[in-house]
């Protein structure tokens, strides 16, 4: 009796590992923990899981919802301080520095240098993904934030055209205006201001935004041309409702869906929301780069960054890394999610209008060298200068102070926090 | 005087001790043991831990191998969040303190008269209380909030020219925090002064009336002054809840707009968890820490002090 389980254990555990391909384990299991809890986000997350499924990996889920991840970022680090980590966890940007800074995470060398993940994927996401000279994560997709969602009835009667330079920006608002609609929507938290930011400051010049949230120059932050990002950020608030505070951004997606308001800036998860009410690229609503910004992306990318584990549980670690950055699980999981695949060679064919603009256009900022981490969503700078910037720029965005003192206490806010 | 065999007997009994008496002596110490030896870990054993490190250059994580001194409190105290959370903490507790001891004194009078009814009334101004800060600070969001609470109504109902946008104005923000905090707690208080003036004597009403006193006489002269001790515990109570006011204001505008309702409870989470500033954060907490001591050690002290 224990002889023939034992037999039929090793043939299903045979089968299993010659499935496919490049596979690390037969069996083991591995625990992710992630904020991807919501329709959508559930559901691409979900391919991941049946892939890894296939290959007789356990998946044990451990989700922690909110928004940026900041609840999950809790639980981790008690986790941490417990020494018992999770195999793989969801992480935005500097966090993953952070965390690399304090030795608990491991190495996937082994598996991308085999896959050659060094060619495929653009430099600027390698500087989050690698830590002195080691992958310590796998990026799972890359969403931009210099993008802006316009409805499509409503820019037709604004005259049609989408506009391409700030000044046409701010003719459509007026005609929008005129017309009885809210022109834009945005703004309504430190979080979703400081998106709006990223485009504005990005439209001044792509050496003017490397030099200010990129390289932190205090010129650069207290200089002329900030004034003006703030004045033409305060410009756009002159064209939001007075109702704009505390609103989340998927309603005020939901209002340029409706047509109760022109157009949003917004990263292209946005778009989940206008394909989710049924909404149709090019038909129903517009995707362009935010006036002034194409060329350039300022983006953030979504990884798994993976811990120290046990030799038990390492096989199952890199056989999941290396599902992560296969091309058929970046096209169907970005397909679902909205976003575009984190490694250049990826086939378009699957996404629609907006994703494959998404992808042209990565492509050519990574050849340009004008892609960019965004300023926003943590990219650009570590959580304590994000933060002091999201502060100035939502006081600024709320009329607290006027765009000259802004910049003042721009340069004097990142100054305090690298201190 | 001498004392007989029989009447000694007990003394000597109980001077030897049977162990049944040993274990009744000792059940208590034993029942609560484990509850002191928890406190002392996981109270009084973290506010040292957070101490240290609120003088360490701890970030992300606990860091004991960098010492800053001073450091963390003066970049508190340089952080315009930091003094803004105290302003509004300022302008929060005692609009707070202040209206909730009013409406719930007032309330409590009301109810005292004796009247019909009191039975029912007297949950449905508790109520408020069973909720958590959470539920009411949703509650007030969409009530408060121009497109669909109250302004809306109003202008539904045809009174266009209403406009109450308070929870959208940095400047009023805060005080639309202090109504829902108030609505949720003054049944409270009203609760704790309707027990107090329950326990003044009649006897001293009475012959207060027999003096020829009018009502509004009695209790200002005799059953306010008599409430001291009540007043002092609400004071403690409210005062605290003020400190910590967290998950209201986390509900209602999560410190907007902008940062015009931050509060010490809000920046310390803001801080440690959301902004990696793990020391800073540990600052603030003392500060809050140092706050509440400042308000429950006279107290207690006045308390003991009393029953010597």
């Amino acid at each position: 009796m224990l002889r023939k389980l034992l037999i039929g254990t090793m043939l299903a555990g045979g089968l299993v590992a010659g499935y496919s391909a490049t596979t690390y384990a037969a069996g083991g299991s591995v625990e992710v923990l992630h904020w991807w809890t919501s329709g959508g986000e559930a559901a691409a997350l979900d391919v991941l899981k049946k892939k890894l499924e296939s290959q007789g990996i356990t998946w044990k889920d451990m989700p922690v919802a909110g928004g940026g991840g900041e609840q999950a970022m809790t639980t981790l680090r008690a986790r941490v301080t417990a020494g018992d980590p999770p195999t793989a966890v969801q992480a935005l940007g500097y966090d993953i520095t952070d965390w690399a800074k304090q030795g608990v995470v491991g190495d996937l060398s082994d598996v991308a240098n085999k896959e050659g993940w060094d060619k495929v994927i653009p430099g600027a996401l390698q500087n989050f993904a690698k830590y002195d000279g080691k992958w310590i994560a796998a990026p799972v997709n890359v969403h931009s934030t210099n993008w802006l969602w316009i409805n499509k009835k409503d820019l037709d009667a604004a005259g049609g055209k989408a506009p391409e330079s700030w000044d046409e920006l701010i003719a459509v608002l007026d005609k929008m205006k005129a017309n009885g609609i809210i022109p834009i929507v945005g703004g309504g938290n430190a979080w979703n201001a400081a998106t709006m930011f990223d485009s504005v400051v990005l439209s001044l010049g792509t050496d003017f935004y490397k030099a200010s949230m990129v390289d932190l120059d205090p010129a650069a932050l207290s200089g002329d041309k900030m004034v003006e990002a703030f004045t033409r950020l305060s410009k756009l608030r002159s064209y939001v409702d007075d109702n704009f505070s505390g609103r989340e951004w998927n309603l005020d997606s939901a209002m340029v869906i409706e047509g109760k308001a022109g157009m949003q800036i917004m990263g292209d998860w946005a778009k989940g929301e206008f394909v989710h009410a049924k909404k149709k690229p090019g038909e129903d609503f517009v995707c362009i780069r935010f006036p002034g910004t194409q060329g350039a992306v300022t983006f953030n990318s979504d990884m798994f960054m993976m811990f120290k584990v046990g030799e038990d549980k390492k096989a199952a670690q890199l056989q999941m890394a290396s599902d992560i950055m296969s091309p058929d699980f970046q096209s169907s999981f970005n397909v679902v999610k909205g976003s575009v695949p984190a490694r250049t060679d990826v086939p378009d064919t699957a996404f629609d209008a907006c994703g494959k603009k998404g992808i042209k256009d990565l492509a050519e900022a990574n050849e340009k060298g004008t892609l960019f981490g965004s300023m926003s969503q943590g990219y650009a700078s570590p959580a304590a200068i994000k933060n002091a910037m999201y502060d100035v720029i939502t006081r600024e965005y709320n009329g607290d102070i006027d765009p000259k003192e802004a910049a003042k206490e721009l340069a004097a806010a990142v100054a305090a926090a690298k201190g | 005087m001498t004392q007989t065999r029989a009447e000694i007997a007990p003394i000597l009994a109980r001077t030897r001790r049977a162990p049944k008496e040993v274990l009744q002596d000792l059940l208590p110490k034993i029942v609560l043991a484990p509850s002191f030896a928890l406190i002392l870990v996981f109270v009084y054993g973290f506010i040292v831990f957070t101490g240290f490190l609120s003088f360490s250059g701890s970030k992300l994580l606990p860091d004991f191998s960098t010492w800053v001194g001073f450091d963390n409190y003066v970049r508190l105290f340089k952080h315009p969040n930091w003094i803004v959370s105290l302003k509004n903490l300022a302008i929060f507790s005692v609009l707070y303190i202040v209206i909730c001891s009013v409406i719930g004194l007032a309330l409590a009078i009301f109810l005292d008269q004796k009247i019909r009814g009191e039975g029912l009334l007297r949950p449905i101004y508790l109520y408020p209380m069973a909720l958590s800060f959470i539920v009411t600070g949703v509650a007030w969001k969409w009530f408060l909030d121009p497109g669909i609470g109250l302004e809306h109504a109003m202008h539904q109902l045809g009174w266009a020219s209403f406009s109450f946008r308070w929870i959208k104005q940095g400047d009023m923000a805060i005080y639309t925090i202090v109504i829902a905090a108030i609505w949720q707690s003054s049944g409270f208080v009203m609760a704790m002064f309707l027990a107090g003036l329950r326990g003044v004597d009649n006897e001293i009403i009475k012959a207060a009336q027999i003096d020829g006193a009018s009502t509004v006489m009695i209790y200002r002269r005799i059953i306010i002054p008599l409430m001291r001790p009540v007043f002092l515990s609400a004071f403690v109570v409210l005062a605290h809840l003020a400190i910590k006011s967290y998950d209201l204001v986390v509900a209602m505008t999560d410190g907007g707009p902008g940062t015009a309702t931050w509060t010490p409870a809000l920046f310390m989470t803001k801080f440690t968890f959301g902004r990696n500033e793990m020391g800073m954060g540990a600052a603030s907490a003392i500060i809050m820490l140092m706050m509440i001591f400042a308000i429950i050690v006279p107290y207690l002290y006045s308390e003991l002090g009393q029953k010597k």
